[in-house]
C-alpha cells in the first residue's frame, strides 16, 4: 500500500507539470490585459504600455514562463499584480473558508442523503421511495443560486434567523461560524444530496437482491441490522466514489455559494483574479485545485482498499 | 427559534473564545468595488481613490461647490502676478508611523503625482520648480499664471493629489508603493486586509482636523473620524448586498443597483439620499477617430442622429427621478453646463444618419463594436445602441466580452480588422465632466489623449485658455467655446446623465453627506 501511494503521489508530479503549462499559456492567449486594468479608465495608451513594462508583462511569453517555473521550483507562488500580497498569502487567507463550506455541504449532504437513500431501497416503489426520488429530482432541477436567493429571503431577510451574508471564522466562536455555514451549505448540498441518496438508492437496491441478504432475513436478523451492517457496507462503494466525485464538484461548486452568500472563499478568488487578470494569482489557485483534486483521488482509491477485501494494490 | 435551538445544543460544546469587539464602533460599507490596489495614484481606479482619502491627507479639498478649500495647508500665498504660490502646512500634522509631515513629503508626494495623474501632468507642465522654505512653508513657482492650481491640489474623483511620506512618494509612479501610510483621519490595517472581501481602516486617535469643526463638504471641512473602525466590504452579488443592508448586516451601500431601489426607499431604516447634485454619471459613445468611417467628421456627426438619449436612459436606469437627459459634453447642473454644440443631439433621424454616413463614404463595411457583457450600464446602453445602428441599415459587428477585455482591447490603434475597433461605451463622472481641464475625455491631444484619439489643436487651446481664464464670465464663455468645438468634432456623443443614490441605514449611522466626486466616510458617526 505504501508503495502504491508513493507511487501515485510521484504520478502527480506530471499531472502538476501539464496542468501549469495550460494555464499559463491559456491565460496569456485568452483576451485581456492586466495593466489596462490597473492603469484605469482615465489612462492613456502610453501609461498602460508603461505599467505593462514596469510589470514584465512586455517581456517573451516563454521568458516569463520560466521565471514563473523556477520560482515555482523554489515554492513561490508568486505575487498579485494587483495588491502586490503573495499568492500563497491570498490562498491561505482564503483556505478556511473554502474548507469549512466544503466539508459543511458533505457533511449536510451524506449525513441526510445516505439515510434517506436506505429508506428509499428499504421501501422501494411505495410513497417514502417516491417521495426520496421526487426530491431528488428537484433537487438537481433547481440552480443552486436560486435556491440559494429563497433561502435569504426566507431565513434571512423574512425571518432573520439568520445573516445574508458573510463568514465568520471559528475562532470567532462556533456559533456564529456555524449560522454563517448554514444557508451555503444547504443551498450547496442540495444537489449532492439528490445526487447522493439516487445513488445510495440504487446501489442498496442491487445488495438487497442479492442472495446473502435474503439470507440474512432467514435467520431472522432485525432489519437495521441488515440493512446498514450487511446491505450499506457492500453497496458503499458506487456511495464513495460519487461521495468522491461530489468533492471534486464542489470545488467548483462553491464558487456560486460563495458569491451568492459572500463567503471570502478560494471559488471567489478565482473569480476575481480571472475578471481582473490577476495572472499569478490565477495560476497559484489553478495548481492548488489541480492537486486538491489529485488528492480526493487518491485518497477515494485507498479507501476502497477498506470497503472491499477484494480490492488490493 | 432556530437560533435560540442552536444556541441551546452549542452552548455546551462550544470550546473556543468569542472574538470580543467589545464597544468599538465599526462601520460596515459595501463600496462598488473592491480595494485591490493601495496606491491612489498608481491606478486612477475610483475605489483606490476612496482608500486613499481614508488614510491620506490632501492640501485642499474641493468643496461640494468645487471650490478649493485649504486642508494640510494652514495658509496660503499667491503672488500678485500669480507665479508664486507659497504654502504653509497646519501645526501638528503627523503620519501614522509618528513622523512629521514635511515639506520634502509634500513636494516628492506632488511630483509623483504630477507625473501620473492627467491633471497633474497638465499643473507641472506649468510649474518650474517646488522650492522648500522651511519643514512646513514650500513655494511653488510657475511659468505662467495658471489658474487651476489650487483646484488642481483639491480635485476629487480619481488620483486625487495626496501627500505620502518621501520614501513612498520617491517610488516610480508606473510602480505600486508597498506601504499605505499616510497622514490622515484613518489608518489602513494592512494585516486585516482581504483583497477582494474587505479593507479595515482603524481611527487615527493623533489625527489634527482643521480647527472650528467645520462639517464635512465633500473634501473640503474638519475630517473628524466618526468611529474607531471602518470595514470596506465588498459584495459582489448586488441582490446579496441589498438584502445584507435590509437586514442590517451593513450600514452604508455605496452603489445600490437600480432595480433595488424600490424594494429599499420601502425597507425600514434604510434611508436612500441623492448624491451631490453634479455627482452624476455620464454616458459617453466614443468613436475611433484613426480608422474609416469615423476618421471623417462627416461620418461622425451622423451617429448623433441615431441617439435618442431617453432610450438609454430608459434601459439603463427606468426611473426618470433618477436621470436627465442632457445634450451637453460639460455636466447638467454644474457650473459651465451650456447649449454649445446641443442641436446636433435634438434631431433624431436615423435616416439622414445612413445618408450623412453615405456622403462620407460609408459602403456598409462593418464596424466593431466593442460589446460589454458584464457592466450593468454599460450592457444595456451597447445593447440600445447596436439596435439603433442595425436597424439604421448599418453593418454592426458587435464583438461580445467582459469588461476587461473592452479595457485592453479599446488601447489598440490597429484597423478594426486587425484587433482594432471603431466604437466602444464607456461612463464618466459628473464632477471630473462639469471642468473643461478636469474632464479629460472632452480633450483631443492625438496621440497623446485618451482611446478614440479625437485629434484637435483647437479644442486643446480652449482648455488651456479656460485654465487661464481670470473671471468666471471668461470661463464660462470659453466652457460654451470648447463645447460647441467638442460636439462638431465628436470628441464622444453623450447618451445622458444619471444618478445613484447612496443607501444607508438612518437608524444606526449619522453624518452621510452627498458624494462630490467620491464618498466622503470618514465624518460617518454610529448611533
Amino acid at each position: 500500500m505504501t508503495a502504491y501511494i508513493v507511487r501515485r503521489l510521484f504520478a502527480t508530479l506530471p499531472v502538476m507539470a501539464v496542468v501549469a503549462l495550460f494555464v499559463f499559456f491559456l491565460l496569456r492567449f485568452a483576451p485581456g490585459d492586466p495593466a489596462a486594468i490597473i492603469a484605469g479608465d482615465d489612462a492613456t495608451a502610453e501609461s498602460i504600455a508603461a505599467v505593462r513594462a514596469k510589470l514584465g508583462l512586455d517581456r517573451p511569453m516563454v521568458e516569463q514562463f520560466f521565471v514563473w517555473v523556477w520560482s515555482l521550483m523554489q515554492g513561490d507562488l508568486g505575487v498579485s499584480i494587483f495588491s502586490n500580497l503573495a499568492v500563497t498569502r491570498l490562498i491561505s487567507q482564503r483556505l478556511e473558508p473554502t474548507v469549512a463550506l466544503t466539508l459543511s455541504t458533505l457533511f449536510v449532504a451524506v449525513a441526510l442523503a445516505v439515510p434517506i437513500g436506505v429508506v428509499a431501497a428499504w421501501k422501494a416503489r411505495k410513497l417514502v421511495d417516491r417521495l426520496v426520488m421526487g426530491f431528488a429530482v428537484l433537487g438537481f432541477a433547481m440552480p443552486g443560486f436560486v435556491l440559494a436567493y429563497i433561502l435569504i429571503y426566507f431565513f434571512a431577510v423574512q425571518w432573520q434567523l439568520l445573516p445574508v451574508q458573510g463568514y465568520k471564522p471559528i475562532a470567532e466562536g462556533f456559533l456564529p461560524f456555524a449560522e454563517s455555514l448554514i444557508l451555503p451549505s444547504v443551498a450547496l448540498g442540495v444537489t449532492y444530496m439528490a445526487l447522493i441518496a439516487r445513488i445510495t438508492r440504487a446501489s442498496m437496491l442491487e445488495v438487497l437482491a442479492q442472495d446473502y441478504i435474503r439470507t440474512a432475513n432467514a435467520k431472522g436478523l432485525a432489519t437495521d441490522r441488515v440493512l446498514l451492517l450487511h446491505a450499506l457496507k457492500n453497496a458503499a462503494v458506487p456511495i464513495v466514489t460519487v461521495i468522491g466525485i461530489g468533492i471534486a464538484l464542489l470545488i467548483s461548486g462553491v464558487v456560486i455559494a460563495e458569491t451568492v452568500f459572500n463567503i471570502p472563499g478560494l471559488g471567489r478568488l478565482t473569480v476575481d483574479a480571472v475578471l481582473k487578470r490577476d495572472y499569478p494569482v490565477v495560476q497559484g489557485l489553478i495548481l492548488v485545485f489541480a492537486g486538491a483534486k489529485v488528492l480526493v483521488n487518491l485518497i477515494i482509491d485507498i479507501s476502497y482498499a477498506f470497503l472491499d477485501p477484494r480490492i488490493r494494490y | 427559534m432556530l437560533k435560540r435551538i442552536l444556541a441551546g445544543a452549542l452552548a455546551l460544546v462550544i470550546p473556543f473564545a468569542v472574538h470580543a469587539q467589545g464597544q468599538e464602533k465599526v462601520l460596515r460599507a459595501v463600496m462598488h468595488a473592491d480595494v485591490r490596489v493601495i496606491d491612489p495614484i498608481w491606478t486612477t481606479q475610483t475605489i483606490a481613490s476612496i482608500h486613499g482619502m481614508l488614510i491620506y491627507d490632501t492640501l485642499f479639498g474641493n468643496d461640494a461647490n468645487l471650490k478649493p478649500q485649504p486642508q494640510m495647508v494652514g495658509k496660503y500665498e499667491i503672488s500678485p502676478d500669480r507665479l508664486t504660490y507659497t504654502f504653509t502646512l497646519r501645526d501638528g500634522l503627523k503620519f501614522h508611523d509618528g513622523s512629521p509631515v514635511t515639506t520634502k513629503d509634500v513636494i516628492a508626494s506632488l511630483k509623483r503625482w504630477g507625473s501620473k495623474d492627467g491633471v497633474g501632468i497638465r499643473l507641472f507642465s506649468y510649474v518650474v520648480k517646488q522650492e522648500a522654505v522651511d519643514d512646513k512653508t514650500f513655494k511653488m513657482i510657475l511659468k505662467e499664471p495658471y489658474g487651476m492650481v489650487l483646484e488642481s491640489l483639491g480635485k476629487s474623483g480619481s488620483s486625487v493629489a495626496i501627500i505620502m511620506r518621501e520614501q513612498e512618494a520617491l517610488t516610480d509612479p508606473q510602480q505600486q508603493v508597498k506601504e499605505a501610510i499616510g497622514s490622515g483621519p484613518y489608518k489602513f490595517a494592512k494585516d486585516q486586509w482581504v483583497p477582494g472581501s474587505k479593507a479595515v481602516y482603524l481611527k487615527n486617535k493623533d489625527y489634527v482636523p482643521r480647527p472650528g469643526n467645520e462639517p464635512p463638504s465633500s473634501f473640503a471641512g474638519s475630517k473628524i473620524p466618526g468611529v474607531d473602525r471602518i470595514e470596506l466590504v465588498w459584495i459582489s452579488d448586488p441582490q446579496t448586498a441589498m438584502s445584507a443592508l435590509v437586514n442590517g448586516e451593513i450600514d452604508f451601500y455605496e452603489a445600490p443597483n437600480n432595480d433595488f431601489l424600490p424594494i429599499l426607499a420601502k425597507a425600514k431604516g434604510v434611508k436612500l439620499m441623492m448624491t451631490g447634485k453634479i455627482d452624476s454619471t455620464q454616458g459617453m459613445i466614443r468613436l475611433n477617430h484613426l480608422h474609416p468611417p469615423f476618421n471623417n467628421i462627416k461620418a461622425r456627426q451622423a451617429m448623433y442622429h441615431l441617439i435618442n438619449q431617453e432610450d438609454f436612459l430608459r434601459a439603463i436606469v427606468g426611473n426618470p427621478e433618477y436621470y436627465r437627459v442632457c445634450h451637453g459634453l460639460l455636466t447638467c447642473g454644474g457650473p459651465y453646463e451650456n447649449d454649445g454644440g446641443s442641436a446636433f443631439l435634438k434631431d433624431y433621424n436615423p435616416k439622414k444618419a445612413m445618408q450623412l454616413l453615405k456622403e462620407a463614404g460609408y459602403k456598409g463595411e462593418p464596424i466593431t463594436v466593442l460589446f460589454t457583457t458584464d457592466h450593468n450600464t454599460i450592457t444595456p446602453a451597447t445593447q440600445v445602441l447596436v439596435q439603433a445602428m442595425r436597424e439604421a441599415g448599418i453593418n454592426v459587428d458587435a464583438q461580445s466580452m467582459d469588461w476587461g477585455s473592452v479595457v485592453s482591447r479599446r488601447a489598440k490603434k490597429d484597423p478594426p480588422a486587425n484587433g482594432g475597433w471603431n466604437i466602444f461605451i464607456t461612463t464618466t463622472g459628473g464632477v471630473g465632466a462639469s471642468n473643461p481641464v478636469l474632464h479629460t475625455w472632452i480633450g483631443a491631444a492625438c496621440d497623446k489623449g485618451l482611446f478614440g484619439w479625437p485629434c484637435d489643436p483647437e479644442i486643446e487651446k480652449l482648455r488651456n485658455a479656460f485654465a487661464f481664464a481670470q473671471t468666471d464670465e471668461e470661463r464660462k464663455k470659453i466652457a460654451k467655446d470648447l463645447q460647441t468645438r467638442a460636439m462638431e468634432q465628436v470628441v464622444y456623443i453623450p447618451f445622458g446623465q444619471w444618478n445613484t443614490p447612496l443607501a444607508f441605514r438612518a437608524d444606526k449611522i449619522d453624518g452621510v453627506v452627498p458624494n462630490t466626486g467620491l464618498a466622503v466616510l470618514w465624518g460617518i458617526t454610529k448611533k
